[in-house]
């Protein structure tokens, strides 16, 4: 048993994810991801089952553990009660963890996940917000969104909405007493340390590849790494 | 009566849901893109089933989307729930609600984790403590705000003004369900019906005069797919998943879909349209698409809601073939009115998929 095995033990999704992989196949049969993407997840199950260090090396350095959709349609047919869905977030919070996941084209839009999705919790409470889905970045939410972001305000006060207001109800301003509280969690339990490792490999990793980094969502890698897709993920 | 066969597996899968004073956590796509479904639910317990239902403003996001794209560690998204659980103690209640699918699974698979790992429940109760001074208790009950409605689906249908059958012909409307996967593809004893035959929206649609289509894609992912959406480059796959089902439904020709997830309903209504313009496919008649409707939408019809208030203007797949199939009366000259009747203009119509009426 090696290093990068043992380390998996210590998560407790790894420890519920797999007993005793038969290698049937039906989560490969069941999973959307494995019908788009040049993806099984029955490969993955067997190669970290071996607890093998170099296939998991393997597994952490490369795209296909950036492929499931998570929807855990996995959980629900596995005849062992296996979950590949969540062998696969132990594995990506390993590859985070060690930096791995800078060495593929998948594993490196974890930057433009945290600053999109990651960021916006500390700052505002919420996953995402109406400035955070730009008609420019997301041409397929269609005619009626871009209307409602040029009346955001008019629009959200009609359907009942509290939009960045004080007090209760959907889109609400957070009070800052609760974000305090939130950025208080993140630093203690690791989120914060995440979030600092994501942008420290990944500011390394654009070194490397001579590609413009900075803070913003402008700079030449973020935009690398939201828009490009090297045409190698997926079925014929 | 000895009980077997299916009716034995159903007996195992009903759950037990609270029937009063709730405390309700909202939804972070939800608001975004159907605020008029969470002012309708909370409408539909107060004011039609006379439930007490508090409404926190200090709740945030249980981090739900940022713990399935896999920026944000497991043990700081069980501490983030533990917060939300300190607030519902807080404030003197022990019934939990969540608005969120994603929310509703990952309150589910923290609590059964905090149960098989103790040590972890303990971890958690520590970190909260240092990070805000707070305790917290696991609420006595836990529901997805889809199972409120399925349990008093017959009350609504006692006050109904409308129900799910064409206005010409008496038939039931063709309905498609669609639960999101996280309601109980992890955790199937917890949601009503289960993972293969879950029941929370049959159990409406049933109770107001609608017909369940059972396609052969009606256990299929949207698409959402977490990071599969939240990156530009990766959207193939979440259009993808969306067209599988569009093309599996679409020769039984439901009248609407009805869904129970904050993403799936944006998702079924928003890649209609984006597949109408990348191939000129519309799934509905005559160039229509196939209405997408959340639960409280589709309950708030039902009871006779003005649906410019239940928010169906900001869908892009328009609602109004299902609304005069079935009689519902509206002013299409509000359609696009601000709270006070202000003209806030009109969005421009797609290519393909019919908008306006001509």
């Amino acid at each position: 048993m090696g290093e990068l095995y043992e380390k998996l033990t210590t998560d407790v999704r790894f420890i519920e994810s797999l007993k005793a992989c038969i290698n049937c196949g039906t989560c490969t049969a069941i999973c959307p991801a494995a019908e788009f993407y040049n993806y099984d997840p029955r490969k993955i199950a067997v190669a970290v089952q071996s607890k093998d260090d170099s296939q998991i090396l393997e597994l952490l350095k490369s795209e296909t553990i950036w492929y499931c959709g998570e929807c855990m349609s996995c959980k629900t047919r596995c005849p062992r009660g296996n979950a590949p869905g969540l062998l696969i977030m132990a594995l990506r919070a390993l590859s985070q963890d060690l930096g791995y996941f800078t060495d593929s084209e998948k594993g490196r839009q974890q930057l433009a996940i945290k600053r999109a999705i990651g960021d916006k919790i500390l700052s505002h409470g919420y996953c995402i917000n109406p400035e955070s889905i730009s008609p420019e970045n997301h041409p397929e939410q269609g005619p009626v969104w871009k209307w409602e972001m040029e009346h955001i305000h008019e629009v959200m006060d009609r359907l009942g909405a509290n939009y960045q207001g004080e007090g209760a109800g959907a889109l609400r301003k957070i009070p800052e007493q609760d974000l305090e509280e939130i950025r208080n969690i993140f630093e203690v339990t690791g989120g914060l340390e995440r979030f600092r490792k994501i942008e420290e490999f990944s500011k390394s990793k654009a070194a490397e590849m001579d590609i413009q980094f900075d803070e913003t969502a402008q700079n030449d890698y973020f935009q690398m790494i939201y828009t490009k897709d090297n045409q190698t993920h997926t079925k014929e | 009566m000895k009980i077997e066969g299916k009716k034995l597996i159903w007996k195992e899968y009903q759950k037990e849901i609270a029937t009063d004073d709730y405390f309700y956590a909202r939804s972070c796509i939800r608001q975004n893109f159907f605020p008029g479904s969470e002012k309708a639910f909370t409408r539909i317990l107060k004011d039609e089933l006379g439930k007490n239902l508090y409404d926190s403003q200090h709740h945030t996001s249980c981090t739900g989307i940022g713990y399935h794209t896999d920026v944000v560690p497991f043990e700081t998204t069980m501490t983030v729930v533990a917060r939300q659980f300190s607030l519902m103690q807080e404030a003197g209640y022990s019934n939990y609600i969540a608005s969120c699918i994603t929310s509703f699974g990952l309150y589910t698979e923290i609590i059964e984790t905090w149960k098989h790992f103790p040590e972890t429940l303990e971890k958690t109760r520590e970190y909260l403590f240092k990070a805000t001074g707070r305790e917290f208790s696991i609420p006595n009950n836990l529901a997805h705000a889809s199972d409120i409605i399925y349990k008093f689906r017959n009350e609504i249908a006692a006050k109904a003004k409308f129900r799910l059958v064409d206005k010409e012909t008496g038939c039931p409307l063709k309905v498609v369900e669609h639960i999101g996967c996280h309601y109980s593809k992890m955790f199937p004893h917890k949601g009503v019906g289960g993972a293969e035959f879950p029941y929370v929206l049959t159990g409406m649609i049933e109770a107001w005069g609608g017909e369940v289509v059972d396609y052969p894609e009606r256990r299929h992912c949207c698409g959402f797919g977490f990071r599969q959406y939240a990156i530009q480059a990766n959207r193939g796959f979440s259009i993808s998943c969306s067209r599988k089902k569009f093309e599996s439904m679409a020769p039984y020709e439901p009248d609407m879909i009805i869904t129970n997830c904050p993403g799936c309903p944006m998702f079924l209504d928003r890649w209609q349209y984006a597949l109408s313009e990348m191939e000129g496919q519309t799934y509905g008649k005559n160039g229509n698409g196939i209405p997408v409707f959340t639960y409280e939408e589709v309950a708030g019809l039902v009871l006779g809601y003005d649906p410019w208030d239940l928010g169906l203007q900001v869908h892009q797949v328009p609602a109004e073939p299902l609304l005069d199939k079935i009689g519902i009366p509206y002013n299409p000259e509000n359609k696009f009115k601000g709270a006070n009747g202000e003209d806030l203009g009109q969005p421009d119509a797609p290519n393909f998929l019919k908008f306006y009426k001509e």
